[in-house]
């Protein structure tokens, strides 16, 4: 699989935000997305998840234009958690929504287990802190199995311990073939990764 | 049984049984409605008899548009409604489910006691039933109309005033043909099944239409 | 008088008082619904259905006791901010909506050979039929705020003001039915009550006051309960994370 922008452009409120970006992601590499704030890195992750229209240039996958949002994973600033429910249904239901042509992935339970988070499993979405909420977040990653991971700023909240089990998760996903673009201020410990630098659009 | 759609509704059913307060809140707003009627045109049974089908429509409806603004707000807030929309499932299949989960959870608790408030309306039974029947008909168009405004206000922080002046007047038909339904099961020259076909068919064409109106306003949102 | 609130102490009181107050209830109520069905004459004019007087009545002294023990519970909230006053506060409102619903239901059926319908817009139950609309309103209100702090203190100021409002919309709704029609089944110039009737008809109100109590008792310990169970939780939710205490290191 290879996904690759040309001359992107993203307005926002009218407003160029990310001008004429480039890039090339296949099978197993990851991008950093760097920047100062404001520079639209969480624009451009959202324009890439079909959240946001793109105004110019092409976006495609091994060269069709089509069905982008399906085949990747989005983790923003919410974490797209129902207080009222338990963790582990909050999983199961984005496990079975997001999965492709019915394939699921590894088990809630498994899955916060990768971020340290097994003790949550039963327990209402609503008691866990920000941090947890954001580990939880990211174990959505693994319920649904999904080539291509856009983490804005995944680690906020995180504690090191957390950000050592992101990493290595990650890593996993690489070495399976997945591909990751990240916007971030800090090392992912993402070994290899290119670097996207966006500046603030004049 | 474990599809994207069935453990979408088996998730919005969930919410609404935890968090409670939706349905029946809905249910005592109803009450208060009905009861406050004749406190201000007197309570002369005669008077209430023949007003009281046109009171329950009204007071169901008002009573649909309370929670009504919640329905894609809170996942909006918290951000499940971007990944609603990275599903292989298309975003109107998406709003058309959440519109029947949220029909069930709020509007048909009001249909099931809008009848039996009529009790207290001194309605007669073929009445009560009249009701009910054109509640069940009509209130589907009422919730899918309101998604559609729903979505319109769904980034708004007081969105709920400004959804009911843009759905009200959208819900006028239904009223004028399911108050018309009510009336003829309680009596009177039109036939009970000519405005109920009416009704039915403002519910089938809103069904179909609105989904695809409130998706793209969501689709907007971002920008 | 604060230390016999202490929500532990609450636990051990009522863990004996239940199946006494409970005990006392069956009693009560077996002997006032025979009193009632086996013992207590028919009345001339309405016949049998003057029996549904013995549970409407009761029905609606304890619709109104309910609003009595919530309002002190409020007072309690307020004043001394106790969560055993919260849970009290919060427990009377679901049962005094029931036993009003009760009143309300068994008025309407013991109007329909009156009236010939199952509701007329009479002054004394459509007092209680808002008193309802207050009792519905204020569950919704605890259902609403999640935190129970927080919720107690929104609901006891509802509570009181709704405590004054009362005989406010008691005397207007009198005034209001006064000024459409008179008649009423249950004015004062009713059947006067022989002691015959008036017997079973109290032991039926002591009945069903054991009854409340009973109730609010199993009411306040789930409640308690609850919000242990909602501590621990969060206990549970933390315990699982890095364990370690608050530390401070000035800096150099």
């Amino acid at each position: 699989m290879r996904l690759k922008a040309q001359k992107l452009c993203i307005d926002r409120g009218g407003r160029r935000i990310v001008e004429g970006a480039d890039f090339d992601l296949s099978d197993g590499q990851a991008l950093i997305v760097a920047g100062p704030n404001g520079a639209g890195k969480s624009t451009l992750l959202r324009a890439i998840a079909g959240l946001l229209p793109i105004a110019a240039g092409a976006l495609d996958l091994d060269g069709e234009a089509e069905d982008i949002a399906s085949v990747l994973h989005y983790i923003g600033h919410a974490e797209g958690m129902k207080p009222a429910l338990s963790v582990g249904e909050n999983l199961a239901f984005w496990g079975a929504f997001l999965a492709r042509d019915g394939k699921r992935g590894r088990s809630p339970a498994d899955a916060l287990g990768a971020f340290g988070l097994a003790h949550v499993l039963d327990i209402p979405a609503g008691y866990l802190s920000a941090g947890q909420k954001r580990r939880a977040a990211l174990a959505r990653l693994l319920v649904a199995p999904r080539p291509i991971w856009l983490l804005d700023e995944p680690t906020t909240a995180l504690d090191v311990r957390s950000q050592g089990a992101l990493g290595q998760v990650m890593a996993e996903h690489r070495a399976g073939g997945g591909m990751i673009m990240a916007a971030t201020h800090s090392p992912l410990g993402l070994e290899g990764a290119g670097e996207l630098r966006l500046g603030i659009a004049a | 049984m474990s599809g994207p759609l069935s453990s979408l509704v088996r998730r919005e059913i969930a919410i609404a049984r935890r968090i409670g307060g939706g349905g029946s809140m809905g249910v005592v707003f109803l009450l208060v409605l009905v009861t406050i009627v004749p406190f201000a045109i007197g309570p002369d049974l005669n008077l209430l008899r023949r007003i009281g089908p046109a009171i329950l429509w009204i007071a169901s409806l008002l009573a649909m548009l309370l929670g009504l603004d919640r329905l894609f707000q809170a996942d909006w807030e918290d951000g499940s409604l971007d990944q609603l929309q990275l599903g292989a499932t298309p975003l109107e299949a998406v709003v058309f489910v959440k519109c029947l989960a949220h029909w069930a959870t709020t509007a048909l608790p009001l249909v099931v006691a809008a009848p039996l408030m009529g009790l207290l309306m001194a309605q007669e039974p073929e009445s009560m039933l009249g009701i009910g029947v054109s509640l069940l008909v009509g209130s589907p168009a009422m919730t899918f109309i309101g998604a559609v405004g729903a979505a319109a206000t769904v980034s708004l922080r007081r969105g709920g005033l400004l959804m009911a002046l843009l759905v009200l007047p959208l819900c006028i038909p239904a009223l004028i043909f399911g108050v018309s339904a009510a009336n003829a099961a309680a009596g009177g020259t039109v036939p009970f099944l000519t405005p109920l076909a009416v009704l039915a068919a403002l519910t089938l064409a809103s069904g179909a239409l609105c989904p695809f109106a409130a998706a793209a306003l969501l689709r907007r949102l971002g920008e | 008088m604060l230390r016999y609130a202490n929500p532990s102490f609450v636990l051990r009181f009522v863990k004996p008082a239940i199946p006494i107050c409970a005990g006392l209830t069956a009693i009560l109520l077996a002997v006032g619904l025979y009193l009632v069905f086996f013992v207590a004459p028919a009345d001339y004019q309405q016949g049998e259905t003057v029996r549904i007087m013995y549970i409407h009545v009761p029905a609606a002294w304890l619709g109104m006791f309910a609003y009595m023990v919530m309002s002190s519970a409020a007072l309690g909230t307020l004043v001394w901010r106790h969560p055993v006053a919260d849970a009290a506060q919060k427990s009377a409102a679901p049962l005094g909506a029931m036993f009003t619903f009760v009143c309300l239901v068994t008025g309407s059926l013991w109007g329909k050979p009156m009236w010939g319908t199952y509701w007329v817009w009479d002054a004394r139950l459509t007092s209680m039929l808002v008193l309802l609309l207050i009792y519905l309103a204020l569950i919704a209100l605890w259902q609403t705020i999640e935190e129970p702090q927080r919720a107690a203190k929104a609901a006891a100021v509802m509570t009181l003001v709704g405590l004054v409002n009362i005989p406010i919309i008691k005397f207007s709704v009198d005034w209001w039915n006064t000024l459409h029609q008179p008649a009423s089944v249950f004015t004062t110039s009713g059947p006067a009550i022989y002691s015959s009737m008036l017997w079973p008809l109290l032991i039926m109100a002591v009945g069903a006051t054991f009854l409340f109590l009973t109730l609010h008792m199993m009411s306040i310990r789930n409640e308690i309960l609850r919000r242990r169970l909602d501590r621990l939780t969060h206990l549970a939710v933390a315990a699982g994370e890095a364990r370690g205490t608050a530390s401070f290191e000035p800096a150099r």
